[in-house]
């Protein structure tokens, strides 16, 4: 089911299955998510693709019914495995929700929360830190007179550009973004998607959308999900214009879902 | 089949009606709250003046202020709330951001429920049993000690209740981040909860400063001033209870004042946590 993708694959996920309690969400997923691409997982409510890409950072940990099985090797090494470190995991893979998640403080502090564990930087080299962070997520323009005030005055839009920025400048390998647009009005979604077509310049990212239109604008490959299988997996504009299964079909079509 | 105007008229009855009789509801409760503020007002504030502030509980017949009385009350408040808060505030942390796994976290919820609604005058005889009765004498230490025991319970419930409105995708984030949960319970969820945490504590102050019964078996009262924590100790709830039931019309009139002084700072204390915490909530 692999896609005959040509890229280099930075994530490879092998017969990963996923359980909240005894309920089986995901079935045996296959698929390798491409370097510095973006891949897309879109489906129906309920199909699993928030849960798969949480898999990803081992988000589930934090509660205890959840569990993973199989294997998702980040560049050949099993992150499932527990003993990888789950911090450093996280440094390498950042993550972007779908409400916007400001800290309850300032601008700067939001950014340099996230750097401190990891780095240890002194005043200019986190300034400068910050503001490469802040150019990157497309905000420094509208965030540079007031990186004292707090994060959470921003509109949400900002807000959610702010959690970009925030996740970027850990300096991660891979981004993960759980359907980043779905609480932001057309405009905003508008420079959230053009930021993630910027973003694939230097990092890998998993986008999970409800929104097929969305999906075909920013990735370069879909992966059609229905009730916890990977019904269709390959470049996004093969599935979006001639699926080769007729669920992934109606889905696209709006017959279904 | 119901003509739609004749349904439309019944609803709008029963509105009317509901309305009426929630109104009525709302203005007996009201009444006698205001009855009660306003026999406050009225045999309080001719007996409040700069006297009150300044001199000593009188005995009978001479004439004299609540100062000892005023000063112990805020000692043994402060120090209640000292020993009450931080103890308050750990605990509901373990028991929202801790407590998921395991039998320790519901165990203490059930308890610190047990202990929240447990009546004062319990905790004044606990408090009485395992320290006045060992240290042979009442003093200001065993009155704050009491009032701790009712803070801690308050504290506990609303830290907890304050750090579970904190949305779960906020430590999610954070948690994404790599950030160990030490730093996620100090940085981002109790930061988040601030506000709501510091109007339970006010709320619980605004508590203690009227308790009577606890502070009858460990503080009781002093007639002079004192500073000493380990002696009795006056304060505002008892000197009321002491001297409104006195003949003397000179304790009647400075009982007055001390109901008066606690009704205000009560309300002062409400009014600006319900501020603080409003304000909070416009700001997130």
């Amino acid at each position: 089911m692999n896609a005959e993708n040509t890229a280099t694959p930075k994530v490879i996920v092998k017969d990963l299955n996923f359980y909240y309690g005894d309920y089986r969400a995901l079935q045996d997923i296959n698929l390798n998510i491409a370097e510095k691409m973006v891949t897309a997982f879109i489906g129906p409510s309920g199909c699993g693709k928030s849960t798969l890409l949480r898999t990803f950072n081992r988000m589930y940990q934090l509660y205890p019914k959840q569990k993973a099985t199989g294997e998702i090797l980040l560049d050949g090494t099993n992150i499932l495995d527990k003993k990888q470190d789950l911090n450093m995991l996280r440094a390498k893979i950042g993550m972007v929700f779908q409400k916007p998640t400001p800290f309850p403080m300032s601008i700067y502090d939001n950014i340099a929360f996230g750097v401190k564990l990891y780095e240890n930087l002194n005043k200019s080299d986190m300034d400068e830190r910050v503001e490469w962070a802040l150019r990157k997520a497309a905000l420094w323009t509208e965030a540079k007179g007031k990186l004292k005030q707090s994060g959470t005055g921003l509109s949400g839009g900002q807000q959610q550009r702010l959690c970009i920025a925030r996740a970027i400048a850990v300096k991660p390998q891979v981004l993960l973004l759980d359907e980043p647009t779905s609480a932001l009005d057309p405009i905003s979604t508008a420079h959230i998607e053009k930021l993630i077509d910027e973003l694939k310049e230097d990092f890998t990212i998993v986008i999970v959308t409800h929104n097929m239109q969305q999906a075909a604008r920013v990735s370069d490959y879909t992966a059609y999900m229905y009730l916890g299988d990977l019904i269709e997996f390959g470049d996004t504009s093969s599935v979006f214009t001639n699926p080769k299964r007729k669920e992934t079909e109606d889905y696209i079509t709006g017959r279904f879902g | 089949m119901i003509n739609p105007l004749d349904l439309y008229a019944r609803r709008r009855i029963i509105n009317a009606t509901g309305l009426l009789v929630s109104m009525l509801a709302m203005g007996f409760g009201l009444f006698w709250l205001c009855w009660i503020l306003f026999t406050l007002l009225e045999n309080g504030l001719p007996a409040l003046n700069s006297v009150v502030f300044t001199k000593m509980t009188p005995p009978p017949g001479s004439s004299g202020g609540l100062f000892n009385a005023i000063a112990g009350s805020l000692m043994m408040s402060l120090v209640g709330t000292l020993i009450g808060t931080p103890i308050g505030i750990l605990a509901g942390t373990y028991l929202a951001e801790f407590g998921q796994r395991g039998w320790l976290a519901p165990v203490t919820r059930f308890i610190n429920d047990v202990l929240l609604s447990a009546p004062s005058i319990v905790i004044g005889l606990f408090v009485y049993e395992v320290y006045v009765v060992h240290v042979k004498h009442f003093s200001g230490w065993a009155g704050a000690l009491a009032l701790a025991i009712i803070v801690i319970p308050i504290v506990i419930r609303t830290t907890e209740n304050m750090l579970r409105l904190v949305p779960t995708t906020l430590r999610e984030a954070a948690s994404a981040l790599g950030a160990p949960q030490w730093k996620i319970v100090n940085f981002v969820t109790l930061r988040a909860a601030r506000a709501g945490i510091i109007t339970g504590v006010m709320l619980a102050i605004a508590r203690i400063s009227g308790e009577t019964a606890p502070l009858l078996f460990t503080a009781l009262n002093n007639q002079f001033w004192s500073s000493d924590m380990d002696s009795p100790m006056a304060n505002l709830p008892v000197v009321i209870f002491q001297f409104a039931m006195s003949p003397y019309e000179d304790w009647q009139h400075l009982a007055w004042a001390g109901a008066l002084l606690i009704t205000i700072s009560v309300l002062v204390l409400n009014i600006l946590a319900r501020v603080l915490f409003r304000q909070s909530a416009t700001t997130h």
